[in-house]
């Protein structure tokens, strides 16, 4: 009797804590953008602006996914694979983005590629754009979604182990076709994971494009700066819109990372 | 390494490119300490809090059993695939001045807890839920049946188990809380003194032109996720050596 008093006290605080913090607040948006039916939310929602800043964030999304798949695929092969001097290095480095401020990260790439940074004079002479423009905005976003596919990759090519691709090896494949074969099969579903969580961290970055970008608005303006810009602008109902858009996007990413979280333990 | 490298290279050089003397100046300036001591205070609280109901919460979710489970436990990364910003709107949608439950706690320090309770829910969870279920049910069966109470088996054979995984999560939680920026913009008001933390303090820096300033007080948030990072291999290292 007592022990199931325990283990429904238990779930009650567990279920309140999570309904408090997470699914609460989530609704009160969802119901108060569509107190008044879906046509005030489509208006706000398809503003040149707002369409323009949902194609940005799409395009610097689509540049930043394949660059970290790649070179977190990279990266996994480097770390567990290969010895090298440096290893430890890289291996602390990678998850370095993870645990760093956004803020800093932008400030920091401010300072480098902004007017008086190092590299900031050499690329005006040549008439070159990245601060205020879109490569800033998408170095910035490569940084903060850097680890994700290696941080998926790395536990599985460890678990896996190196036996097939010696075999393959072995009966003289070259490195090209046992990676192609062998390991890009075997570690599939956690490259999907880690891309899935690229994807979700790109579209909702923040504090780091919010200083490279210079908010110029209907050029620089992503859609998480456009939900600050609306907000700033007393247009909650614009600022709920595009959130709900954003919070659709999440959701979608949450079913796709339980449909695939068991396969990735199978394999 | 280029890519995370070169950047912070420079950032460290922007930082004490005008001496020690200005970089020293640009931390203990007062506004700077007040939001550094806070971003610390806030952080360790969301730390404490997130050990105990993110332990509770993975085990309800290894443990228990219930209807929805699977949703539940779905529902757990949602902070993660939400930007932040947007946890920021919605936390002020229920607990700002228009909330329909009547708690408005907007623009306070309380609301700095909640947004930073809020993006680090999933770290202690999931760090915890893995240990838990490897650890043998028949332990704590064995324990309880040779007359140990369930709190001194939760002390003596459970805790000890999943304290690295509790240890980690945390560190990690307190990192992504130091660093936290887009989930506090808009809830806290970014009052001097008051609700600005060292993350919004250096944007206002930055948007005022005083990037020597920005950059210094950069780098001591950098050194807190270095060395936060460092303690997390530490803790690994120990958890791990029992396997080698």
């Amino acid at each position: 009797m007592r022990r199931l008093v325990s283990r429904l006290g238990l779930r009650a605080i567990a279920l309140l804590y999570l309904a408090v913090i997470l699914v609460g607040p989530l609704a009160i948006v969802f119901w108060r953008t569509f107190e008044d039916g879906f046509a005030p939310a489509w208006d706000a929602l398809t503003t040149p602006e707002t369409i323009n800043a949902f194609k940005l964030t799409l395009i610097i999304t689509a540049i930043a996914v394949p660059v970290n798949t790649v070179f977190g695929i990279v990266c996994a092969l480097a770390i567990v694979r290969r010895r090298f001097p440096g290893k430890g290095l890289l291996n602390a480095f990678i998850d370095l983005p993870l645990a760093l401020s956004p803020v800093v990260v932008g400030l920091s790439l401010f300072l480098l590629y902004g007017q008086e940074g190092w590299f900031g004079s050499w690329l005006s002479d040549h008439g070159i754009e990245v601060l205020f423009a879109l490569p800033s905005m998408v170095i910035a976003t490569i940084f903060v979604s850097l680890p994700f596919v290696a941080r998926e990759v790395v536990p599985t090519l460890r678990e896996i182990g190196d036996d097939q691709e010696q075999a393959a090896f072995t009966l003289g494949a070259s490195g090209w076709q046992t990676f192609w074969r062998i390991t890009l099969p075997s570690i599939r579903w956690a490259v999907i994971y880690g891309v899935i969580l690229t994807t979700a961290r790109c579209l909702g970055e923040y504090g780091a494009v919010a200083v490279v970008s210079g908010r110029l608005q209907g050029q620089t303006e992503t859609a998480t700066l456009r939900v600050q810009e609306r907000w700033d602008a007393f247009d909650l109902a614009g600022a709920y819109a595009i959130s709900i858009v954003l919070a659709l996007i999440a959701i979608l990413v949450l079913i796709a990372m339980t449909v695939i979280r068991p396969k990735e333990e199978i394999s | 390494m280029v890519m995370v490298g070169l950047p912070l290279a420079a950032l460290m050089w922007e930082a004490t490119s005008e001496g020690t003397q200005s970089f020293r100046d640009a931390v203990s300036s007062p506004e700077a300490v007040a939001a550094l001591k806070l971003t610390l205070g806030a952080s360790f609280a969301v730390s404490i809090l997130n050990a105990v109901l993110g332990t509770i919460t993975a085990w309800v979710l290894v443990r228990d059993d219930f209807r929805g489970k699977t949703v539940v436990n779905a529902i757990i990364d949602l902070p993660f695939a939400l930007p932040t910003i947007v946890a920021g709107l919605t936390l002020l949608a229920l607990y700002g001045p228009t909330s329909p439950v009547g708690i408005d706690v907007a623009f306070s320090r309380t609301a700095i807890v909640l947004a930073l309770m809020f993006v680090t829910l999933p770290f202690v969870v999931r760090t915890v839920q893995p240990v838990l279920q490897e650890l043998d049910p028949e332990l704590e069966e064995a324990a309880h049946s040779l007359g140990a109470s369930r709190a001194r088996t939760f002390v003596k054979v459970i805790l000890p188990n999943i304290l690295p995984g509790i240890l980690s999560g945390v560190a990690l939680a307190f990192a992504k809380a130091v660093g936290e920026f887009g989930s506090l913009v808009i809830i806290t008001g970014n009052i001097p003194f008051e609700t600005e933390v060292s993350s919004v303090h250096i944007y206002g820096r930055i948007e005022s032109g005083d990037s020597a300033g920005a950059a210094a007080v950069a780098v001591v948030l950098l050194g807190i996720s270095f060395l936060t990072l460092l303690s997390i291999g530490v803790i690994r290292h120990f958890a791990t050596r029992h396997d080698r």
